[in-house]
């Protein structure tokens, strides 16, 4: 495995503009993320975690300091090059799932094998990525159709079947109860442990950050804190 | 994959999704209505003209191809044509108009027999008397009249003496000295036809007319026919062109409407499709391509609806609005649909590209 950082940032900033008045949500953050590391950030809310996601996955430009991801400055990336990045390199697991409501299971995942660039129909080798994750026999129903587990469960086969480089789960436990909440996060230390995939995750529970290699804790846009 | 999403974007809102494509279907229909009922009118009025039998006709200077009242040509002239080589029989005859669409002929019934060999009577016969009327059966099954009924025209009663088969000359038929005298023309016709001894002796007929009376509109029957096209008539082909544009302007604010709602309430699955790497012009492509396929329903729904009016004119008003199908006019009345509705979802598709993936994933 590569030891080089997959996430890098130096320095880090990002101001909003609110009306009149530039509201800091980072205030200069250094991170260092290796390839098959999984960390859980934490934080209350407006410490910037949701932000610092953002400008990983490329969904928002910093407005100072360095970025890398997968080998890639984002600091110096247009919009189309940052949505480029979303589409192979980036995978994104929501705290509301965000699954597209008209389409089936396996549709909002062969949506997302579309706009990579890859055929809908995922490689065979993913079906075992579908058993591990439970589903393989509730593709056919629309989100509408299927518990807040499944759905989740769901949205992480969608956002791991490009093979992206890193995985960002933004609270992805928020909207479960605790049983669904324990078999998502065993997803994910098992696509961490199994396949070495690399995984950021955002959480508020204590026990969900259990999870990670790491604990990065955040306070007022900085890392105040990096426990193992 | 992209026609999926398309489709069930669709099939997620039906009814938005039917009420937009009957919006777009009604300008679709009222095209193809205007252009059906223009092309009906000069296909039955040429269908009508070519019945006379004649191989001539003789209009008055300074009139339009609709222009058909007023009689303006004085008798002595059937006399003249009739003295003249190679003209068999000439008749002549007074136009009056009964609406906009209707037109009412007097003639003499012997000479347009010869001539014409005669109407086909479905129910009655000829003139028996100065208050009869001949009616074509469109007109009888209009009004509801038969043969020995009553029908009430240019303000008084007459006597429905026969009911004639269609396509010769005119739904209405008058003795030609009754008309004359009803619109004050004794004396005078509208327009004179001529039947020559020989059809092959018609250009050199005309040439020979031409020369004496240069005035005059003179006709060969087939060129004369011919006339009758939408161009040929003044205004009507702007007419139908500002119908057309009203037909963009609706399927473009439908559409723009229809897709600026549907963006409204998509915008969180906006949102979705940008942070799994949708591009603007993947997310400008999904929007055009539903506006594309509510038009392309729009127009097959408006070819529909243009079925349906055509059979409602023909049950209710068969002799005033002789409106026909013009199937050469669903690519064109489609294309301007497609148009309007590639032109409505342009801004809706274009304001949904640039929404910003983190507003829109943050949308309730």
């Amino acid at each position: 495995m590569n030891s080089g950082p997959i996430i890098e940032t130096r320095d880090l900033r990002k101001t909003y503009r609110v009306g009149k008045v530039d509201v800091p949500a980072l205030r200069g953050v250094d991170l260092t993320v290796k390839p098959g590391e999984f960390l859980a950030i934490v934080g209350p809310s407006g410490s910037g975690k949701s932000t610092l996601f953002h400008i990983i996955g490329g969904l928002t430009p910093p407005t100072s300091g360095e970025v890398h991801v997968a080998g890639q400055d984002l600091a110096a990336m247009t919009d189309a090059g940052r949505t480029r990045l979303r589409k192979r390199s980036v995978g994104f697991v929501f705290q509301k799932f965000n699954l597209l409501p008209n389409l089936t299971a396996r549709d909002n995942i062969a949506i997302a094998r579309h706009i990579g660039g890859f055929d809908s129909k995922p490689e065979a080798s993913f079906e075992e990525v579908l058993r591990l994750l439970g589903i393989a026999n509730r593709l056919d129903h629309k989100p509408s159709e299927l518990s807040g587990g499944e759905q989740q469960r769901v949205a992480i086969a969608r956002a791991i079947v490009n093979h992206p480089a890193i995985l960002l789960a933004d609270e992805p436990t928020g909207n479960l109860d605790s049983e669904s909440s324990k078999a998502v996060l065993e997803i994910l230390r098992g696509l961490n442990e199994r396949l070495g995939q690399t995984i950021l995750m955002i959480t508020h529970n204590p026990e969900a950050a259990a999870y990670g290699h790491y604990i990065v804790h955040m306070r007022d846009g900085k890392i105040i804190e990096r426990t193992s | 994959m992209t026609a999926k999403l398309v489709l069930e974007n669709l099939k997620h809102k039906p009814m938005r999704s039917l009420l937009s494509i009957l919006l777009i279907g009604v300008p679709v229909t009222l095209i193809l209505c205007l252009v059906g009922l223009s092309h009906g009118m000069l296909e039955d009025s040429a269908r009508r003209t070519r019945g006379i039998g004649a191989d001539v006709i003789v209009r008055p200077p300074g009139t339009s191809l609709l222009t058909l009242s007023g009689a303006p040509m004085p008798a002595a002239l059937v006399d003249y044509f009739r003295k003249l080589p190679h003209v068999a029989l000439a008749m002549g005859v007074v136009n009056h108009p009964m609406q906009t669409t209707l037109v009412a002929t007097g003639i003499d019934l012997q000479e347009f027999d010869k001539m014409s060999g005669g109407f086909t009577y479905i129910e009655g016969g000829p003139f028996q008397g100065p208050n009869d009327v001949l009616l074509d059966r469109y007109y009888a099954a209009q009004q509801g009249v038969h043969a020995g009924g009553r029908i009430n025209l240019l303000n008084r009663e007459w006597r429905v003496v026969g009911v004639i088969e269609g396509g010769k000359l005119a739904r209405i038929v008058f003795p030609v000295k009754v008309l004359q005298d009803l619109t004050s023309s004794n004396g005078r016709f509208s327009q004179i036809y001529l039947k020559l001894d020989n059809p092959a002796n018609t250009a050199a007929t005309i040439r020979d007319l031409k020369a004496a009376m240069p005035e005059y509109q003179i006709y060969s029957m087939e060129e004369f026919t011919s006339l009758f096209s939408v161009n040929n008539i003044q205004g009507l082909h702007e007419f139908i062109i500002v119908i057309m544009a009203i037909g963009v302007i609706i399927g473009f604010a439908v559409v723009c409407l229809s897709m600026y709602m549907a963006v409204l309430q998509r915008t969180r699955e906006i949102g979705i499709l940008k942070s799994l790497g949708a591009s603007k012009s993947f997310i400008l492509r999904i929007i055009l391509a539903e506006a594309l396929l509510l038009g392309i329903g729009g127009t097959l729904l408006g070819i529909l609806m243009s079925f349906g009016a055509w059979w409602l004119i023909r049950t209710i008003v068969p002799a005033s609005i002789p409106m026909v199908i013009v199937p050469s006019w669903w690519p064109i009345a489609g294309f301007i649909t497609l148009v309007g509705t590639g032109l409505g979802a342009l801004y809706p598709g274009l304001s949904a590209a640039r929404h910003d993936a983190i507003e829109a994933l943050a949308y309730e």
